[in-house]
């Protein structure tokens, strides 16, 4: 048993500290502060928040530089840590547009009747076909839901306890029935592509879809795997409204401004411009951590909000670690796949074929209308360059949020996919940034003409950018890919997937755990979880919502 | 191309225009959709026209889908379980539809319009799900759902009153039957059918003279005291008539997620739709097993003591919950209080002592009754006049 002390001498002396202000390690530290631990979150940039961050870059406008947009982050967490109160405001938006290369468009309507007839002007089998893909969806949605707030079971572990959790699984997995069961192993192991070919026959309405499946991912739509990515992007909701999105009224820095009011109101720290260099371990314990500037901040407890390549290859000494744990956060899978850019614009733009009244404005617009399109756009990220036609996930948030740009002007967020780590093997140059940018800029221009005049401010954000700005590895927003053979009790490797590191004392908290990215903030609360239980404090973490 | 605009979001039918002069509630509702008013003007007057006088009902959005070619009876008999052939050229049959796990997917009515024509009316939108039981048949399905306007003409005086209109040879229409007259120049399908269990008609005409068909209705109806309903008095005339309600009384198959939700014709008293005479249809298997095997539910009818209806009520046997109520109401002209309920009971067992629990609300004040009730084996409305031919006029 570990032990702590509630009063320390020095001030550099903690109870636990959480490395990185991220959503997950300010979860992590509001728990850990909630029952009376001291704690301290470092946090290496002068603003926290990490990828769930908003930031004022042009006067006047604000962007959620990294995430945009809200669903996952679990209610149980919200309620719990007081968020709303703390001024967290989630607006449910709905819709999505896909623009078609022949000025044609499909408009993804929230309402089920307008969407119905939409689909049926394309076709009239897909728009009947969404009722048999909605409950589909929804099948593998619920399985996955109620383990959103449990720690992954330990399949290798015959414990009674451990056994119970495992049941726990495979009860969910049973009453899916012979049948459900079946289905449930090819949805977790097939290609978004394939799966949507289940249903639907209209590139259009395929490609709309499909974007759920690679967003994050360096796969292509037809890569094995990335039929669960779309299943990730179904499993939030927005007040009980499984599979919505909002916004985050303020943008996204308000989820983590929220939480950072929390944790201080349990009396925890953050302190920024700390950043981490090395997790000090001695006689197999963790005793800190040193920043690179030399500081020093002791604490027999250290969770690192850090993705698992950083943690174990940049964070600790190899030689403090089981070779296998060198071994796997060398060969975890953080493939880099994605860009940002924010753009502040001095006006709404119009887009072909839309009107600028309609109600799709509000939704997500996107511009490639086939699935061979897409698998295009990740050719050119095999080819390790960025995608010539990008695929996009744009939105214009100051439509629904009078906060984030002046009356009048607007904010737009375009997250860019694919965008590989490298570029031919090299890092990446500002010419490289600039011709990312054109791409981007392009693929919306040939859809909106007066788009580009109405630029005011534009932040460009490539994997380089991410890696070095936000402490994502390669980019990669989810800190790890989400494929199968990365989750559950395989995340972020097998044997540590239960938030414990290798060396007593030290946790992870981040993205690269159970149940992975999306600004869930679930990896955060069920770690505390762990290592309240590992110092026998009473636990004060939530358990999940039922669905039913 | 012209920049695409929203549409509303629920599309007029044929006859709003008409609809909108008698709707003073303004009670306008969604389906399949399009508009629907859920009452005119009185629920309780609308429903006693259904049993009194004649009324009028708009079943445009329901989903109509015509079946043509060679082997339109072969293929409609792979969807439905009960034997197609045996409804012969212009009549109508009430049919249900399953997946292959022998779920009921929904229910509807076929009409047998022609030689190898035939419509098929459903509550869920089936044109994919069709489509896909369709290949290796010589058949076309159209979706006739936006194309063809239908009323429902219901009512002891709903023969007179289309007698009045020029519908001539009605008198000699048995249940079930087909007519096919001009109308202004179009072809009006009768058929006697209909949803109230009560003397009536449904209509079918193209959306294009939708208004001249109203018009000419409610002017040789209005010595009669027609009157337009909406869905709450027809709800309350359905329940009264033992018909189930998709989507109330069941959850069609294909838009279920939990196991378990959906039911077998067997576990909704519809057995006697099945026919295993035939040698294949969707989830004939299936329902061979549990007709062998038992089924997990069982529908009842039950009359319910007391005069509060037992909405979404639990049915208790001994003291222990052994279903839940899907529909209830108070019938009016039957003065019965009526529920359907899905019990987790075997085929064999007793329905005797079974209770539901009730609560109702008067003045903020809640109350609980345990209520006595009785499995009956009809519904408590069925007069004669339902199945009459001559059917009888004022």
């Amino acid at each position: 048993m570990l032990c702590f002390q509630r009063q320390s001498n020095s001030v550099n002396e903690y109870d636990a500290i959480v490395i990185g202000a991220g959503h997950n390690g300010l979860t992590n530290a509001a728990y850990l502060a909630r029952a009376g631990l001291k704690v301290a979150v470092l946090e290496r940039n002068p603003y926290i928040g990490g990828a769930t961050v908003s930031r004022e870059l042009h006067e006047g406008w604000t962007y959620s530089n990294c995430s945009y947009v809200c669903s996952l982050l679990r209610p149980e967490i919200a309620r719990d840590l007081e968020l709303p109160r703390h001024g967290l405001q989630v607006v449910p938006y709905g819709g999505g547009v896909t623009f078609m290369q022949n000025g044609d468009i499909f408009g993804k309507y929230p309402e089920p009747e307008r969407r119905y007839r939409e689909m049926q002007r394309h076709s009239r089998r897909d728009a009947d076909a969404w009722q048999r893909y909605a409950a589909d969806t929804m099948k593998q949605t619920r399985l996955i839901r109620p383990f959103l707030m449990k720690r992954p079971p330990n399949p290798t572990s015959l414990r009674p306890g451990r056994l119970r959790e495992l049941a726990e699984y495979g009860a969910a997995f049973g009453e899916m029935g012979e049948a459900g069961l079946a289905d449930t192993m090819r949805f977790w192991t097939k290609s978004v592509a394939d799966y949507l070919e289940e249903f639907f026959e209209t590139d259009v309405i395929k490609a709309h879809l499909a974007g759920s499946g690679i967003i994050g991912t360096a796969l292509g739509v037809y890569s094995p795997g990335t039929a669960y990515v779309l299943l990730h992007h179904y499993m939030g909701d927005v007040d009980g409204n499984v599979g919505s999105w909002g916004f985050a009224r303020g943008g996204m820095g308000a989820v983590s401004g929220a939480l950072a009011a929390a944790l201080q109101s349990y009396g925890g720290e953050i302190i920024s411009d700390a950043d981490v260099g090395n997790i000090m371990v001695s006689g197999g314990k963790v005793t800190g951590v040193a920043l690179r500037d030399g500081r020093e901040f002791r604490s027999k407890i250290v969770v690192s909000n850090l993705d698992a390549k950083r943690t174990f290859l940049d964070l600790m000494d190899e030689g403090d670690l089981p070779q296998t744990v060198v071994q796997r956060a060398r060969n975890f899978k953080i493939r880099g796949s994605s860009g940002k850019l924010n753009i502040a614009l001095d006006g709404l733009p119009t887009f072909n074929g839309l009107d600028k009244k309609s109600r799709l404005m509000v939704g997500d617009f996107h511009f490639h209308d086939s699935l061979p399109r897409l698998e295009r756009a990740y050719d050119d990220w095999k080819n390790e360059t960025w995608s010539k036609d990008p695929y996009l996930d744009l939105l214009i948030p100051s439509l629904f949020d009078p906060t984030v740009a002046p009356p009048g002007k607007h904010m737009m967020t375009v997250f860019v996919q694919y965008a590989p780590p490298k570029i031919n093997g090299r890092e990446w140059t500002d010419e490289d940034k600039a011709g990312f940018e054109k791409s981007v800029l392009d693929q919306i221009s040939n859809y909106s003409p007066d788009f580009r005049d109405l630029i005011v401010h534009c932040e460009t954000r490539t994997p380089r950018e991410l890696e070095n700005e936000v402490g994502l590895t390669e980019g990669n927003i989810f800190q790890g890919e989400l494929t199968f053979d990365q989750l559950l009790f395989n995340r972020p490797f097998p044997g540590y997937a239960q938030y414990r590191g290798p060396v007593k004392g030290m946790y992870m908290c981040g993205s690269a755990t159970h149940p992975g990215g999306g600004v869930m903030a679930a990896p955060g609360a069920n770690a505390a979880r762990e290592i309240l239980a590992d110092l026998r404090e009473p636990n004060v973490v939530p358990e999940g919502y039922a669905d039913d | 191309m012209n920049p695409h605009q929203d549409e509303p979001i629920y599309l007029p039918t044929a006859f709003h225009s008409r609809q909108q002069q008698h709707n003073l509630l303004h009670a306008w509702g969604g389906w399949n959709g399009y508009l629907k008013p859920e009452a005119y003007t009185d629920i309780e007057l609308e429903y006693f026209a259904i049993r009194s006088t004649t009324a009028v009902f708009d079943l445009s959005p329901m989903n109509k889908y015509r079946v043509t070619g060679p082997d339109a009876e072969a293929f409609l008999n792979r969807v439905l379980t009960r034997d197609v052939a045996k409804i012969k050229n212009g009549r109508v049959g009430y049919c249900i539809w399953c997946d292959d796990a022998g779920q009921v997917m929904d229910d509807g009515t076929l009409f047998h319009l022609g030689d190898n024509d035939y419509r098929l009316c459903s509550y869920t939108r089936a044109y994919e799900w069709l489509y896909w039981s369709s290949l290796g048949f010589d058949v076309a399905i159209e979706d006739e759902t936006g194309t063809v306007a239908a009323l429902a003409v219901q009512g002891p005086t709903s023969c007179t009153v289309l007698t009045a209109m020029g519908v001539t040879g009605l008198e000699s229409l048995k249940p079930f039957g087909i007519l096919e007259v001009s109308f202004q120049g179009q072809t009006l399908t009768v058929s006697r059918t209909g949803f109230t269990g009560d003397l009536g008609y449904e209509l079918w005409i193209d959306t294009s003279a939708g208004e001249a068909l109203w018009d000419a209705l409610f002017a040789a109806g209005e010595p009669y005291l027609i009157k337009a309903i909406g869905t709450e008095a027809l709800e309350i005339a359905r329940i009264e008539a033992g018909f189930l309600q998709a989507g109330v009384d069941f959850v069609p198959a294909e838009t279920a997620v939990r196991r378990g939700c959906t039911r077998s014709p067997f576990e909704l008293g519809l057995g006697w739709l099945v026919d295993f005479d035939k040698p294949r249809f969707n989830g004939r298997k299936a329902l061979l097993a549990e007709r062998d095997a038992g089924s997990r539910y069982r529908y009842v009818m039950l009359d319910v003591d007391g005069n509060k209806p037992a909405h979404h009520s639990f049915i208790l046997q001994h003291g222990k919950v052994v279903g839940t109520v899907t529909s209830a109401a108070w019938c009016p002209t039957a003065k019965t209080n009526l529920a359907f309920a899905q019990l987790e009971l075997p085929a064999d067992a007793s329905l005797t002592g079974l209770v539901a629990e009730i609560y109702y609300e008067r003045e903020l004040r809640w109350n609980k009754v345990l209520a006595p009730c009785v499995a009956i084996d009809r519904a408590p409305f069925d007069p004669p006049r339902r199945r009459q031919t001559p059917a009888p006029a004022l």
